[in-house]
């Protein structure tokens, strides 16, 4: 294996970690706030259906993005209502929101574009476009350090960047600021939170609204960035996959980042079952690569890796007043 | 908190939140630009408008039978159990390893152990996140999660690389034999004289789902282990200090559960005669759905599962007539399962409210 097959595939590896990326920070906020949240796989799905469709219908990315994201809130919304505001279950919940935006979205695109539960192909102002970062063909000559630079660094689409951009940010929020040691503290113990007198259903609700905003932007990646186009069930698992990194992560933003990298490279690697032979020098069947996080995720929850502990009122409803 | 009679609990929460559904749904459906009117008319009369129809639904609600009690017992242990679809899986292979092992002489000989061999691989699959649970403390629902892709990998595998027999494009194994195909519900009712139409996939396991509906209320009201599950579901710290083990129960009624699902195979595997790739369908998460609208309660699962059985036959039906694709039983799915599941308390407390007021003017 050459150097450039490298690049290639680590590139790929950037472009596929990208929506876990979003999903699995999506997820941090929200669990680290106490609210479990297994419906990342259906606001990822129906973040990608609405920013394709509306992207298409107006011939605006940005407006595609406007409406992924709303689509994303709007599922958050419900999430909350059942989570927070009734104190349902908040597993069953997220249940019904995969399906909710598995079904709704097949369908809707079915009445608006009646192309069998796809979107029309998206043109090119309807997607964002790959930036190339400066200097980068004229670099692109120098062996390694320049090659990494084109191949590898530049010729992503924005939200490749926001992505990575929004790790260290997530970090300072969560751990820098008064609102991120509330939201920690929520998802800990409520009740103290509760006693020195901040309101635990408004902490809880900013922190799935904003789960909802990254997911959005992870699901308008999927359908304007890496595809262009929304296809049926196109999140495929990836919502359950970044919820594996999260665990894999144990609910740390960085640690989220190289989870994140580190799956993004199974799947990449997955679309080369030729490399992996000649690297390995015995034949991985394909199946096995697509299991391998799901496979590790496990791993790590039986604790043979460390020991993953979640934050402490993770899907407890909290009741004021006892 | 009993402030809501046992008849309103068992019936007409379940009843509003199943209504609210459906309101939403044809809602959904108007959206869409079509008439939810006729959909239902469409729906009803593609099933129950001819025997074939109502044997797809009773085809269908076999699957959903035996998913949903799985779910239901481990409800009943306060556990929730997504991975009924990876289980029914397994349970799938389960099945298909029994029927292929030996030239079956006749079906009764064959079914027996086809569903000893389809619980086996079912509460097999159950068994390990259930260790986990126990043992190691990680979480069931994203361990079960985990393990429906895995299962889903697997079989990939496995039907791609070890069972399709030579040269065959199709990711299938090869036929079972013919003393493991089932009596269809045509073929039993014909005996006593009833013409029912031989198109529909219904067989006996039909009747095998009622009995385990049956033993299912025997095992969780009427015997030791059920009354020690129920116990564990209520109130872990006093099942302990009962002396009930913990490990023991989250272990048996994963077992139990993952058992429930695996034999589920008899009827989707078993009536098809091989095992395909996603033989299940989903039938694994509809069976949240059952056991949630049902309450856990067999004869509740039963119902739901008829229901559901009736969404899927007539969902194909609008699929087939109208521009509604099938996926709105996707939907409606969702929506029982958020209203009977996760805004349960939207109904109750309006409704404990209402209660309360009669019981005051009454009093």
């Amino acid at each position: 294996m050459d150097f450039l097959t490298l690049l290639q595939i680590l590139d790929t590896t950037v472009r596929l970690a990208t929506p876990l990326l979003f999903a699995c920070l999506a997820g941090l906020v929200s669990e680290r706030a106490g609210i479990f949240d297994i419906g990342l796989e259906g606001k990822l799905l129906a973040a990608a259906f609405f920013s394709a469709a509306l992207a298409a219908v107006s011939g605006s990315v940005w407006i595609g993005l406007l409406a992924g994201i709303g689509a994303s809130l709007a599922f958050s919304l419900i999430h909350g209502l059942a989570s927070i505001t009734f104190r349902g279950n908040q597993l069953i919940s997220g249940v019904a929101i995969n399906f909710l935006a598995a079904g709704l979205t097949v369908l809707i695109a079915q009445s608006w574009f009646q192309q069998g539960g796809r979107t029309p192909s998206l043109a090119d102002g309807e997607r964002f476009q790959e930036i190339t970062l400066p200097f980068s063909s004229l670099v692109s000559g120098l062996p390694y350090i320049g090659q990494s630079y084109s191949e590898l660094f530049s010729g992503h689409s924005l939200l490749v960047y926001v992505g990575f951009l929004t790790v260290p940010l997530i970090w300072w929020v969560l751990f820098r600021t008064r609102f991120g040691l509330r939201l920690r503290a929520v998802g800990e113990n409520p009740a103290a939170v509760d006693t020195a007198g901040i309101s635990v259903v408004r902490l809880r609700y900013s922190a799935v609204m904003i789960c909802g905003v990254l997911c959005g932007l992870g699901g308008v990646y999927l359908a304007t960035g890496l595809q262009a186009g929304f296809v049926k069930d196109m999140s495929s698992g990836r919502g359950f996959i970044a919820l594996a990194a999260l665990i894999f992560a144990k609910w740390r933003p960085w640690y989220a980042l190289f989870a994140c990298l580190l799956f993004g490279f199974f799947q990449a690697l997955s679309f080369r079952p030729d490399v992996v032979e000649g690297v390995l020098a015995i034949e991985i069947p394909g199946p096995l690569l697509d299991a391998l996080p799901y496979i590790l995720t496990v791993v790590i929850l039986a604790g043979f890796v460390g020991k993953a502990v979640p934050p402490r009122a993770g899907g407890e409803p909290y009741v004021k007043e006892r | 908190m009993d402030v809501i009679p046992k008849w309103a609990d068992a019936i007409l929460i379940p009843l509003i939140s199943i209504l609210l559904a459906f309101f939403i749904s044809a809602l959904v459906i108007l959206a869409i630009g079509e008439d939810p009117i006729n959909a239902l008319k469409l729906m009803v009369q593609g099933t129950f408008g001819n025997s074939a129809g109502i044997g797809f639904m009773l085809f269908y609600a076999t699957n959903f039978i035996f998913t949903g009690l799985a779910v239901a017992i481990a409800f009943h242990a306060r556990l929730f159990n997504i991975g009924g679809e990876g289980q029914a899986t397994l349970g799938g292979l389960g099945v298909a390893f029994v029927c292929l092992s030996l030239p079956w002489p006749h079906w009764t000989v064959a079914l027996p152990f086809a569903i000893m061999g389809g619980a086996l691989f079912g509460a097999l699959w159950a068994l390990i996140p259930a260790y986990l649970q126990a043992k190691r403390g990680s979480h069931i629902v994203i361990t079960t999660i985990m393990f429906n892709f895995i299962a889903a990998a697997l079989l990939v595998y496995l039907l791609v690389e070890v069972l399709k027999p030579a040269g065959s494009m199709d990711p299938a194994t090869p036929r079972f034999p013919e003393g493991t195909h089932l009596p269809r519900m045509s073929d039993i009712l014909g005996v006593v004289g009833i013409e029912f139409s031989d198109a529909a996939p219904v067989n006996v396991s039909f009747f095998i789902a009622l009995l385990a509906c049956y033993l299912f209320w025997l095992l969780v009201w009427r015997t030791r282990l059920g009354y020690e599950i129920r116990a564990y579901g209520q109130s872990e710290p006093a099942a302990c200090y009962a002396g009930i083990s913990p490990t023991k129960i989250i272990l048996v009624a994963m077992l139990i559960s993952g058992g429930l699902a695996g034999c589920m195979a008899i009827n989707n595997v078993m009536s098809a005669e091989r095992l395909v790739l996603n033989s299940v369908e989903g039938a694994g998460f509809i069976g949240i759905a059952v056991a949630l609208m049902g309450r856990s309660h067999p004869f509740g699962v039963l119902l739901a599962s008829l229901l559901f059985g009736f969404l899927v036959q007539g969902g194909a039906e609008i699929d087939f007539w109208t521009n509604i694709p099938r996926e709105l039983i996707i939907v409606i799915q969702a929506l029982v399962i958020l209203f009977t599941g996760a805004l349960d308390n939207m109904v109750r407390i309006p409704l404990a409210k209402l209660f309360l007021m009669f019981r005051k003017s009454g009093a």
